[in-house]
């Protein structure tokens, strides 16, 4: 009795963008700490409907340029245009309503809460009536949680945690974790989808079940992947297009095959006397 | 409203000959229209069909697969875990005279072409994109199958759509067909009419540990008696409840969650995911729940561990009434006399613990529990009927339709399973074989003559494969796979797994190997267990640096050889297994390992291996000595090999005078 995957939206997109066509654009980027340069000149763009890897060795930027894309970082240079709209000093809740959601490289959920509950986090963004509202829990605020809940449990049934609803997030092996904060960012029914290692510490089963889910959420949810991995079998299996940065720089830009082969990329990860 | 009237009027008919599971369905829609047929828990939320509904869902897709040319006599595969619309495949299926045949639903491609193809499905109804992809990867060899129907779009939706079906077009197909066709419903209950019990009702391909596994057919009048016995037995009726978790390629799950939910017209609900099971059956809470022993160990052993980490004073309460429990909380579920006293803490003990566990466990309204398929340990068993859970045992086979012995109320043995069920009789063959002959024997094995014949007699008698022997209170005993039973030198039984079972339960056991054979009398290898007697070390501050130090120390063999002297104890009660108490034992010097091929990898003991690999150590144990030196090679973890050496104490027992042979009380033959 498994209904569609898609959840229902509960907000209409504002502004749409053909598939295929440029969702997300970074010009002459650069942002630095003090002295510390973390991105220089960094230019690339992300399309519609496409999974869009990030890679490159420890401390290439690649995060950095995950917390640029939704507005936690701003860079000193560049132009950032989501959507077809220029975007100044963003703040990463605008980013969020926007349709840009997130996990961390570091699961960053809130432990003692079940999952259950924090997937329903990712949803508040969608949340209309008011605190008082939903505290009283009565009328449309009830009616509105009874949607947003439906929502999650769409969410629940794609990611196979039904087991997990009620138990606390911190009790979780990791594997699940990762999990959990990928449906927490998919209760956003985000437009832009940013993964930060997704598949760090797990083992070849679980990077199995996240890889399967990544693809269904591009197919069936309607949503463009931006991720950062370290392991280049899923790099390679899963993107469209990948993004090599080396020390801040791009370095490469490509098909999977094309950077596989690229020698600068090569360089980068082996090492060669500088 | 032609239809309808029409309907009734066939039903009806029927009303008296309730002999196929779509005849009960039409009954039990007609008589339990509205009560909860099936439940199932979907996006956390738990949703009924009453029966009324289920005939809907079942006959649109009976009369969808009717149009995609399924015809009576036809093969049917049906492969998911348990969801209502592959329960409701059963009867649609049924309803057109066609056979289902339900497939384990986690064998890999190969076992499940193997079935298939053997007996040559025409169509299969699976669960998810799981188990098309598995068929679709073996369809070259299938060429029988001519269409796949699925449960669960998800993942399916670029797969070719030539003779890939969804189930819930199927069922359109179906509910089409009878706008268009107003005659269409009453010719689907004249199908119904025509089935009879002698049709065959289902095939059930058992998993076979040896060779191919085989097709048992069952009869429409297997399954239905065999599920009315069932429910004589234990009062099941319209008001009981039960939660379909076991694979439905099982005979157990076939005839409780569909042959007795049938005939009963009892709930049957579906959980969420298998790993929900538990969650979900603490909500439901089932008045009837059957598990293998593995559940209920994992159970308690989840329980213990909790209590370990709950408070000091809950702690000791909670042993307190245990102790309480294990006193009186057995006899008071029997119905027997327990004095004021007890009876009063028990009742304490049952509203401060009993009750929030067994709530805690699903079984707040389990009215009986059974377990079967391997023996359940007598502490494991009395723990839970102690807390007021009437848990029993049986004793079946798919051959049987299920059912061979059950304990009835009141008289529950852990060491037993029960006695003949309805309509069942028993005999014990020469060699000790148990042979059963019930309503409920197969009609033969698929495409099988040859296994048939082997299997049953002419007159209906099936051999079990298993030895056992009836007890003096008429219960029997199941001792060990009949191939495996042997005999003493003086001429009496041997039968090794049973005797290395019963030492197995005991903690500190973990390993137990019994030699025998064409000797004088038994003895016995033994491992300890590590863990548990490392914790009795621990607490009585034994220093010890390896399994060897630990299992060679004199008040170690003090601890076996009390549980040895229990089980000869035990053993001496019974006048067929008197003779096999254990004369001599000893502690072997290292743990059995797979790795050494000593345990086949699902860690059964490779008796005829540790025979030859310890042939010193057996010699030692017939030849009166007091100790044998060994050295063995063994295989680390990380795959290096070393030798362990040393010299293993042998140990003479104690032989308990035999019980004086009552007389036997038959229970049959």
């Amino acid at each position: 009795m498994k209904a569609d995957v898609q959840p229902r939206p509960v907000l209409a997109k504002e502004t749409s963008v053909a598939a295929g066509e440029v969702l997300l654009s970074l010009e002459h980027v650069s942002l630095s700490f003090g002295g510390v340069k973390a991105l220089r000149d960094v230019s690339f763009d992300i399309r519609k409907g496409e999974i869009r890897a990030i890679i490159g060795p420890n401390g290439a930027g690649k995060t950095s340029m995950l917390n640029v894309i939704n507005g936690f970082y701003h860079p000193q240079e560049g132009v950032i245009t989501f959507k077809g709209r220029r975007r100044h000093n963003m703040r990463p809740h605008l980013a969020a309503s926007q349709g840009i959601a997130r996990t961390f490289q570091n699961v960053a959920l809130f432990k003692g809460m079940s999952t259950l509950d924090n997937i329903m986090t990712g949803r508040t963004l969608k949340m209309r009536r008011g605190i008082l509202a939903h505290v009283l829990h009565w009328g449309p605020a009830q009616r509105e949680e009874i949607r947003h809940r439906e929502a999650v449990e769409h969410i629940i049934d794609f990611l196979e945690i039904a087991h997990i609803r009620k138990v606390p997030v911190g009790k979780l092996p990791y594997g699940l974790q990762k999990r959990v904060e990928l449906g927490r960012a998919l209760a956003m029914e985000p437009e832009l989808l940013l993964l930060d290692e997704p598949m760090a510490g797990m083992n070849l089963e679980e990077k199995q079940d996240m890889s399967r889910f990544i693809l269904t959420v591009k197919d069936s949810f309607d949503t463009t992947i931006a991720l950062i991995e370290h392991d280049m079998g899923v790099v390679m299996d899963l993107s469209d297009r990948v993004v090599v940065l080396d020390y801040g720089r791009k370095i490469a830009d490509g098909s999977p095959a094309a950077v596989q082969n690229d020698q600068a990329v090569i360089d980068a990860y082996l090492g060669v006397a500088h | 409203m032609t239809g309808t009237g029409a309907s009734q009027s066939v039903a009806a008919a029927h009303d008296d000959a309730l002999d196929t599971p779509p005849k009960l369905l039409l009954f039990n829609a007609r008589v339990h229209g509205q009560r909860p047929a099936i439940r199932h828990k979907d996006f956390g939320i738990w949703q009924t069909w009453s029966w009324a509904r289920l005939l809907a869902q079942v006959r649109a897709l009976s009369i969808g697969l009717r149009k995609l040319d399924l015809k009576r006599g036809d093969m049917v595969a049906i492969i998911g875990d348990n969801r209502p619309r592959l329960y409701a495949t059963f009867a649609a299926v049924q309803s057109l005279g066609a056979i289902p045949v339900p497939v384990y639903q986690d064998s890999v491609a190969e076992e499940m072409a193997y079935v298939l193809e053997h007996a040559e499905v025409k169509i299969a109804v699976v669960e998810d994109q799981e188990q098309v992809d598995k068929i679709i990867s073996v369809a070259n060899r299938l060429p029988h199958l001519k269409k796949i129907i699925y449960d669960d779009p998800r993942g399916l939706k670029d797969y070719d759509a030539g003779n890939l079906h969804a189930f819930s077009d199927v069922q359109a197909l179906g509910e089409e067909e009878m706008r268009a066709n107003p005659g269409a419903e009453a010719w689907w209950r004249d199908e119904i009419g025509k089935g009879q019990g002698s049709d065959i009702s289902v095939v059930l391909y058992t998993s076979g540990t040896t060779g191919r596994p085989k097709g048992v057919m069952l009869t429409n009048a297997n399954i239905v008696i065999s599920a009315r016995n069932g429910n004589i037995f234990d009062n099941f009726g319209p008001d009981d409840t039960l939660l379909a978790y076991l694979p439905m390629a099982w005979v157990g799950d076939h005839l409780f969650s569909y042959g007795q939910a049938y005939v009963g017209a009892m709930c049957v609900c579906c959980p969420e995911s298998p790993e929900t099971a538990l969650e979900d059956r603490r909500e439901i809470g089932p008045t009837y729940f059957f598990a293998p022993p593995r559940v209920f160990e994992n159970l308690l052993t989840q329980i213990m561990v909790r209590m370990e980490d709950a408070g000091a004073i809950k702690r000791r309460l909670f042993h307190y009434f245990l102790g309480v429990a294990r006193r009186c909380g057995e006899d008071i579920l029997n119905g027997k006399k327990v004095g004021p006293a007890d009876r009063l803490l028990y009742r304490l003990g049952d509203l401060l613990f009993f009750a929030p566990l067994r709530n805690r466990m699903g079984f707040s309204r389990t009215r009986v529990a059974y377990t079967a398929g391997e023996a359940i340990g007598p502490e494991l068993f009395r723990f839970y009927r102690s807390l007021g859970i009437n848990l029993k045992q049986l004793y079946g086979q798919t051959e049987a339709s299920v059912y061979i012995t059950l304990q009835p109320d009141g008289e529950v043995y852990p060491d037993s399973v029960g006695k003949p069920g309805p309509d069942v009789e028993i005999k014990i063959a020469e060699n000790g074989e148990v042979l059963f002959r019930s309503p409920g024997v197969f009609l033969k094995y698929h495409k099988n003559e040859e296994a048939t014949r082997a299997t049953k007699t002419p007159e209906g008698w099936v051999h079990t494969g298993d030895a056992g022997f009836f007890d003096q209170r008429g219960h029997l005993k199941i001792i060990d796979r009949a191939k495996d039973v042997g005999r003493l030198s003086g001429g009496a039984l041997f039968a090794p797994k049973y005797l290395e079972n019963r030492l197995k339960f005991y903690p500190e056991i973990r390993e137990a190997v019994a030699f025998g054979q064409g000797e004088a009398y038994a003895t016995m290898l033994v491992n300890i267990d590590q863990i548990s007697v490392g914790n009795w070390a621990e607490r009585n501050g034994v220093a010890y640096a390896s399994y060897q130090e630990l299992a060679a120390r004199p008040d170690v063999y003090a601890i076996v050889k009390a549980r040895v002297d229990e089980l000869n104890r035990a053993l001496a009660e019974e006048p067929q297994m008197a003779a096999s108490q254990i004369r001599r034992f000893l502690i072997l010097h290292k743990e059995l390992d797979a790795d050494d091929g000593e345990l086949t990898r699902t860690l059964k003991v490779r008796r005829s291996f540790i025979a030859e690999r310890y042939a010193p150590l057996i010699k030692a144990l017939y030849d009166g000595s007091s100790s044998c030196h060994v050295a063995t090679e063994m295989t680390f973890e990380d795959g290096r090999k070393g030798v362990v050496e040393g010299e293993v104490k042998i140990v003479d027992m104690a032989v308990h005078a035999a019980r004086p042979p009552q007389p036997v009380r038959e229970a049959a033959e």
